[in-house]
Order: structure tokens, then C-alpha cells, then sequence
């Protein structure tokens, strides 16, 4: 911060002047700066550590990385390849979202805006609760009550739409729900307490101004809705949505217990099978004795770690973008 | 278009509290009536219960009758969206929407209420602008945000919004109160020149503020702390303020209270 600064327009502005300094902000400044430093420098040594134990497998890989639908590291061969893990990994994530992201905006808003209030707070302390039961409940749930309940809806689905790509048959039977769509719904359940607990806090927050002011104007509740409490929850709500995305790209337990493992490559279907990153990386944990195989699926962990710090950056991006913007 | 208000025997109150007593007023249409009063006498519960806005808060409740033109807007009937299409408000606090565009302000009300045309918007925002007395102002930037404008400009922004849908009477709750006596000055213009086609109900802590703009002028008191606030009298504003009837006004007027 030495020498002149501009202002955006390029006019250059004096440089700050130089000023006492109290000993404690010195040291509060200091703690705080470490603790910053702290949490890149770990990431940093996350990312080298994989990457370490990455390249020796990739560079044994013989097949495409990127592009092989297989991963095979045993058998002294090493032929591994991510992209199903991707498409599963991203396909039951993304439609979980899509699941998640309406449903959760429509409790917020009913828990902010609708709901007496008390009501809202056994409700939201209900909502809340979800984000408690362990990934593995949901898992067993997901695939012994919920899946075969869904199980109708897929043939339905399959049956009536199997035009539409993502509804054509899968690499699994639909019988028992052991696809990406139980997996998908199931996760919209488990990011709904996520979502929701976030834009509650935003919506919670549009400013009674606000929202006099759109009443006053003669605006139903619902078009005061539409213009202040969402537009000034957007960008909060985008956010915790894509914290839920990868919260969801991540879930390793209940995606490991639903999906039943494929005989056949991914058919970019929602009735897929497979493993995602995180499930596929779990079912082998076992085997993490040598290096090379190890390695392999340190690869696949660090695509996975790549995709997470992709997700948040838009994330920050599209929330920054509108938050800033005078 | 000017519609006369007569309020009959209304009692507000927020949950258990009684904050306003049995206030009996009438306000003359094409008029503007000022409500003077020291803090917490319950002037801008009243106001708001003009529009309906009162029983947005959760817990408050209405008693009485408020007519437009001989009718209750608190009859069973009544729908409160409608009653506040008719009853523009403008608050303390300028509170345009932040980021909208200064044009979609403007026509926010024109578009709740279903207009679509174009051209037609156009035309309302530019009236309602030079209505306001900002057009000259912000014609070059009408596509950037409303929070962007200064306080002064916020403000007439918010009149401009509330006049664009032509509403029957227009409430103002202190409206110059955040502002510099430059940006006041042009406000009580505006509100001297809004009252040919309008009903204006303004607050004020401004003495001469209410001396200034209104015809009438309403005196509201506390008998004491936890007590509700009553209307204490109303009459023209000149007699009010040279001649009160009762001297409780006189002691608020000339300073002597509180
Ligand atoms: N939202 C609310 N909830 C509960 N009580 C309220 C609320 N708003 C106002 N009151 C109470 O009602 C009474 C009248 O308040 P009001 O805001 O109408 O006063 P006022 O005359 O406008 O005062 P000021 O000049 O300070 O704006 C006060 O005792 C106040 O504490
Ligand atoms: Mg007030």
C-alpha cells in the first residue's frame, strides 16, 4: 500500500499517511492474518499432497485419464479412468440441486414470510434437525424405504419421457430404486436443511422498509415477495445453494449405499448406477496398500477437489457480483 | 381523484398496548392537513392506519371507522391491496427499491397494478418525475439504480413512485426529516403544488414546516407515559397557530412542552 492508489476512474489518490498504531490492534491484526494464512496454507498443502501422490499412477495410467469410463488398478494393471465418476458425481449432484433449490426457497420464504410465528420456529428447528441425521441414515433409508418408493415414479418416468436422455434406460435395472435418481432425491433431502437455514437468515433480513414500501404501493404479499425479500435474498440464496451443491458432490456414505454398481458404461442417464468421486474412492479405501493403485484414486480425489473449488469460486462470483454493485 | 377522509372514533393498538384513543378527524380533499405532536403520540400510527398499513405489523389491531368518500376501508369487503392503491404513502426514511432502475421505481406501482404498455410507462414515469421534481435530474441515467441517488433525490424519488399511480390521497410520514433544508424546501413546494390534484396528510416535527405547507392541522398528545395518544384538536392551521383553542397546543406550539 505504498505510493499513490487510483480510484477507479484513474485518477490517482494521495497515498494514506502514516498514523499511531495501537499494540492491540497489532496483535489482533497479526492472529487474525495467521489464522487466514493458516487455512490457505492448508488447502495449498491438501492440493500438494495429492498432486504428489497423483502423478506417478497418472503417468502409469494406461488408459485415458480424462476419458475412460473404467477404472481398473488391480490385477497389476493400471487402466483408470473418471469419466463416469464425473457424470455420476455431477448428475445426481446437479439433480439434486434442481430438486433442492425450489423446495428449499419455498420453506424459507414460508418459514419468513407465511408462517406464524409459532410456527415458524418448531419448523425451522425441525428443518434444522435434518442436517443432523447422519449421512449413513440416509443412506439406509434411501435404499430400503424411499427408493422403492420412488421405484413407480421411474418407471414412469422411463416408461412415458425415455426420449429425453436423461429419462432413457440406464446401465441398471430401475427394480429396488438403486439409481441415480433415488440418490439424487435423497441428497435434494439432505441439502434442503443447508439451503433453507441460509436463506432464512437472508430473507429474515430484507429490510421492514423494504417491504413497507411494496405494500404500501399496493403489492400483494406475494408480489412484495417478488420485489424486495428475493431480490435482496439473491445473491445469499445462489450461495448457499452452490454450498449445497458441494456438500452434495462430496456425500460419499448415503451415494455408496443406493447406487447399485453398473455392469456397463454410463449412459448420461438419470437410471444410471455407478460411483460418484467420493463413493468410489470409499469402496476401495480397503485397498489402499500400494502406491500406484493409491494414487489412482488420489487422482480421482483431486478432480473431485478441483470440481468442489470450481463450484464455490462461481459461487463467491455470482454472490460478490450482486452484492457489490451499487 | 382528492377524496376527503373522515376518521370515526378510531382506537389502534400494537398486541395488548391501546396507543391511540378514540380519534374523531376529518380531512378536507385538495387539502393539505399537518399532524403535529410530540414523540410517541401515536401521529404516525394514525397515518398509517389510513392505508392499512397499521395492521401489517404483526399483533396490531384497528377499532373504528375510516371513510374515503363515505366509505369504510375497514368493511369486510375491502380489500387492503386496493385501499393502498388508492392511498399512496411516503415514509421517513426514503426507501426507493435499491436495485431496480430509477424507471422501474417509478412504475413499480403502475406495474402492480397490471399496466404493460410501454409507451404508457414511459409517459407516467416522465410525468411522475417532473411531478417530483427530479426529472431534470436523473432523464440521463433512468436505467441505473435507485439506491445510487442521494437522500434529497431518494426521497422525491419516493414521491414520484407514490404519485405515479395517481392515487386519491397521498400520506407522508416526516418527509423531510432525513433531509437538507435545501432538498425540504423543494419537497414543500412539491407538496404546496401536489395538493391542487391531491388529499396530503403530512407529519411534521417542523413548526414551521406545518405553518409553511398545510391548511389544517391536527394536534395530537399523551396524557402520559403508557397512556395512549389522543387527538387533542384540529382547525385551520392559522387559528391553530395563533390562536389554539386549548393550551396544551399553545404550550406544544410555542415550546413549552417538553
Ligand atoms: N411496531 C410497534 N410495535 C409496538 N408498539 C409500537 C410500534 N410502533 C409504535 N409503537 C408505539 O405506539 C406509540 C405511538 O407510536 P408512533 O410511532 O405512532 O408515534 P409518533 O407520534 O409517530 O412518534 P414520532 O414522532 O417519534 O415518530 C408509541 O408508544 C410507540 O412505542
Ligand atoms: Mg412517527
Amino acid at each position: 500500500m505504498i505510493g499513490a492508489m487510483s480510484d477507479p476512474l484513474g485518477n490517482s489518490l494521495p497515498a494514506r499517511r502514516p498514523t499511531v498504531r495501537r499494540p492491540g490492534d497489532t496483535i489482533f491484526q497479526f492472529l487474525t492474518t495467521a489464522s487466514g494464512l493458516a487455512i490457505v496454507l492448508s488447502i495449498v498443502l491438501i492440493g500438494v499432497f495429492l498432486l504428489l501422490k497423483a502423478v506417478p499412477s497418472l503417468a502409469a495410467d494406461q488408459a485415458n485419464f480424462l476419458l475412460s469410463p473404467n477404472f481398473v488398478t488391480t490385477g497389476g494393471k493400471l487402466a483408470f479412468g473418471i469419466r463416469d465418476l464425473f457424470v455420476v458425481t455431477v448428475l445426481s449432484s446437479v439433480f439434486a440441486l434442481v430438486i433442492a433449490m425450489p423446495v428449499a426457497m419455498g420453506i424459507a420464504l414460508f418459514l419468513t414470510q407465511y408462517a406464524p410465528r409459532q410456527l415458524a420456529r418448531p419448523f425451522a428447528y425441525i428443518v434444522d434437525l435434518l442436517a443432523a441425521v447422519p449421512s449413513v441414515v440416509f443412506g439406509l433409508w434411501g435404499i430400503k424405504v424411499f427408493g422403492p418408493v420412488l421405484e413407480p415414479l421411474e418407471r414412469w418416468l422411463n416408461g412415458n419421457l425415455g426420449w429425453f436422455p436423461l429419462f432413457a434406460n440406464g446401465n441398471v435395472s430401475i427394480s429396488g430404486g438403486g439409481t441415480i435418481f433415488t440418490a439424487g432425491v435423497v441428497l435434494a433431502v439432505m441439502l434442503l436443511p443447508i439451503i433453507t437455514s441460509v436463506s432464512r437468515e437472508v430473507f429474515q433480513q430484507t429490510p421492514t422498509m423494504q417491504i413497507e414500501g411494496a405494500l404500501a404501493l399496493g403489492a400483494t404479499r406475494w408480489e412484495m415477495i417478488r420485489t424486495t425479500v428475493i431480490p435482496f435474498g439473491r445473491s445469499g440464496y445462489i450461495a448457499a445453494s452452490m454450498l449445497g451443491l458441494g456438500r452434495a458432490l462430496g456425500e460419499t456414505v448415503a451415494v455408496l449405499i443406493i447406487l447399485r454398481s453398473a455392469p456397463e458404461p454410463s449412459r448420461i442417464s438419470l437410471f444410471d448406477g455407478g460411483y460418484t468421486f467420493a463413493s468410489k474412492i470409499a469402496s476401495a479405501a480397503s485397498e489402499f496398500t500400494e502406491a500406484l493403485p493409491t494414487g489412482a484414486y488420489i487422482s480421482a480425489g483431486l478432480v473431485l477437489f478441483v470440481l468442489t473449488f470450481v463450484v464455490n469460486a462461481i459461487a463467491r462470483w455470482i454472490a460478490g457480483g450482486r452484492v457489490h454493485r451499487p | 381523484m382528492a377524496k376527503r377522509i373522515d376518521i370515526k372514533g378510531l382506537n389502534l393498538y400494537y398486541g395488548r398496548f391501546h396507543a391511540v384513543d378514540n380519534v374523531t378527524l376529518s380531512i378536507p380533499p385538495r387539502n393539505v392537513t399537518a399532524f403535529i405532536g410530540p414523540s410517541g403520540c401515536g401521529k404516525s400510527t394514525v397515518l398509517r392506519s389510513l392505508n392499512r398499513m397499521h395492521e401489517v405489523i404483526p399483533g396490531a389491531t384497528v377499532d373504528g371507522k375510516v371513510l374515503l368518500d363515505g366509505e369504510d376501508i375497514y368493511d369486510a369487503g375491502v380489500d387492503p391491496v386496493e385501499v393502498r392503491r388508492t392511498i399512496g404513502m411516503v415514509f421517513q426514511r426514503p426507501n426507493p427499491f435499491p436495485t431496480m432502475s430509477i424507471r422501474d421505481n417509478v412504475v413499480a406501482g403502475l406495474k402492480l397494478a397490471g399496466v404493460r404498455s410501454k409507451s404508457r410507462l414511459e409517459e407516467v414515469c416522465e410525468r411522475s418525475l417532473r411531478g417530483a421534481n427530479l426529472w431534470e435530474e436523473v432523464k440521463d441515467r433512468l436505467d441505473r439504480p435507485g439506491g445510487g441517488l442521494s437522500g434529497g433525490q431518494q426521497q422525491r424519488l419516493c414521491i414520484a413512485r407514490a404519485i405515479a399511480v395517481q392515487p386519491d390521497v397521498l400520506l407522508m410520514d416526516e418527509p423531510c426529516s432525513a433531509l437538507d433544508p435545501i432538498s425540504t424546501l423543494a419537497i414543500e413546494d412539491l407538496i404546496t403544488e401536489l395538493k391542487k390534484d391531491y388529499t396530503i396528510v403530512i407529519v411534521t416535527h417542523n413548526m414551521q414546516q406545518a405553518a409553511r405547507v398545510s391548511d389544517m392541522t391536527a394536534f395530537f398528545n399523551l396524557s402520559g407515559v403508557g397512556r395512549p395518544g389522543q387527538l387533542v384538536e384540529a382547525d385551520d392551521t392559522e387559528k391553530i397557530f395563533s390562536n389554539p383553542g386549548k393550551k396544551e397546543t399553545e404550550d406544544y406550539i410555542s415550546g413549552r412542552f417538553g
